[in-house]
């Protein structure tokens, strides 16, 4: 292998890698969340139209705009993960009971029910897990073959930049499942108050690049991003608990709350 | 209530309550970020920064108000729970 090729692979694994983690992390976070069924089915849904867009535009698939995709599906992560930080902090923080959502679940679906509306038991159980899967999937599915059609083009090896962008979905992917099952030990509250941190890290990054803002150091800047966001979740948890004016006897501590 | 007039209602309150849920604020403070965002990169200004401080603003301002004394008024009649 030339050092041509060799460097092609290289380049084009690690920047699929990249988008490669950006989608996974949300699939999972879904998944751990909000259930795997649901979750797959959008992993799923979302490799069938990524899958129906590569068929049919092949290598014209460089000239699809990213920045409106990126605006909407940050816009939505974004919203979506505010809601959850939101809870998140309150739940941590002592103001919000640890397991209101089941409640609301069960709430919304005697309300359906009760209303005639549609049964929630149909194909996909979670709209929601749904959605987040197959919107991450079809972004940064369409990153990897923006990434594949354009790095491959430029040293006129499409093949080899697929196979390197391929190796890298596998090992990211394998890495998720060797994950997967040590995570589902960790308690809830902390795997929502994580989720809350991760999907506005990205939600702000994808939405922010969609409305035309350059990153400092690209990519990069998740690694930044997602601390700052993580620092802001936990000293509003230590401000709220401060405010708390309750005895804090039936509270849990904040260590509890966030576990 | 028909059932096209039922999927179209079901469509349109789960992206309600996708993008809405519960604090509306935090769809307005994604609205006027993005906003921001874009007016900034318009007129050639740094603007990566000013979505999370938007974002930060709102929620602080959001959990301030969850958290924070109801507003008096009036007692309500009748014993206290």
């Amino acid at each position: 292998m030339s050092s041509a090729a060799v460097f092609l692979f290289l380049a084009t694994f690690l920047a699929c890698a990249v988008e490669a983690v950006e989608a996974t992390t949300v699939v999972v976070a879904a998944g751990v969340t909000r259930g795997w069924r649901s979750s797959l089915q959008g992993v799923a849904a979302g490799i069938a139209v990524l899958a129906v867009i590569v068929a049919a535009l092949g290598p014209a698939i460089a000239s699809i705009p990213l920045s409106p995709l990126r605006l909407v599906v940050g816009a939505l992560l974004l919203v979506f993960g505010l809601g959850w930080l939101r809870k998140a902090i309150l739940r941590a923080s002592g103001h919000k009971s640890l397991h209101d959502e089941d409640l609301l679940y069960k709430k919304h679906l005697e309300a359906a029910r009760s209303a005639g509306g549609a049964p929630r038991h149909g194909i996909v159980h979670d709209g929601y897990a749904f959605t987040l899967a197959c919107k991450a999937v079809v972004l940064e599915g369409l990153e990897v073959a923006f990434i594949v059609v354009t790095f491959g083009a430029n040293a006129h090896d499409l093949p080899l930049a697929a196979i390197a962008a391929a190796a890298a979905i596998a090992v990211v992917v394998a890495i998720a499942f060797a994950v997967k099952g040590p995570l589902a030990k960790v308690p809830e509250n902390t795997i929502k108050f994580v989720v809350g941190i991760l999907l506005t890290s990205f939600g702000t990054f994808w939405g922010a690049e969609g409305a035309g803002a350059r990153w400092p150091g690209s990519d990069a800047s998740l690694a930044g991003l997602i601390p700052l966001v993580a620092l802001f979740a936990v000293c509003a948890v230590g401000v709220l608990r401060g405010r708390r004016s309750e005895p804090a006897a039936s509270a849990p501590t904040p260590a509890e709350a966030v576990a | 209530m028909s059932t096209a007039w039922r999927l179209v209602r079901a469509f349109g309150l789960f992206w309600w309550d996708f993008i809405v849920g519960d604090d509306y604020t935090m769809a307005i403070a994604v609205v006027v970020g993005l906003g921001a965002v874009a007016a900034l990169h318009a007129v050639k200004v740094t603007s990566w920064w000013s979505l999370p401080v938007i974002w930060a603003v709102a929620v602080a301002w959001s959990l301030r108000r969850a958290t924070g004394p109801k507003p008096a008024g009036p007692e309500p009649a009748g014993p206290k729970p």
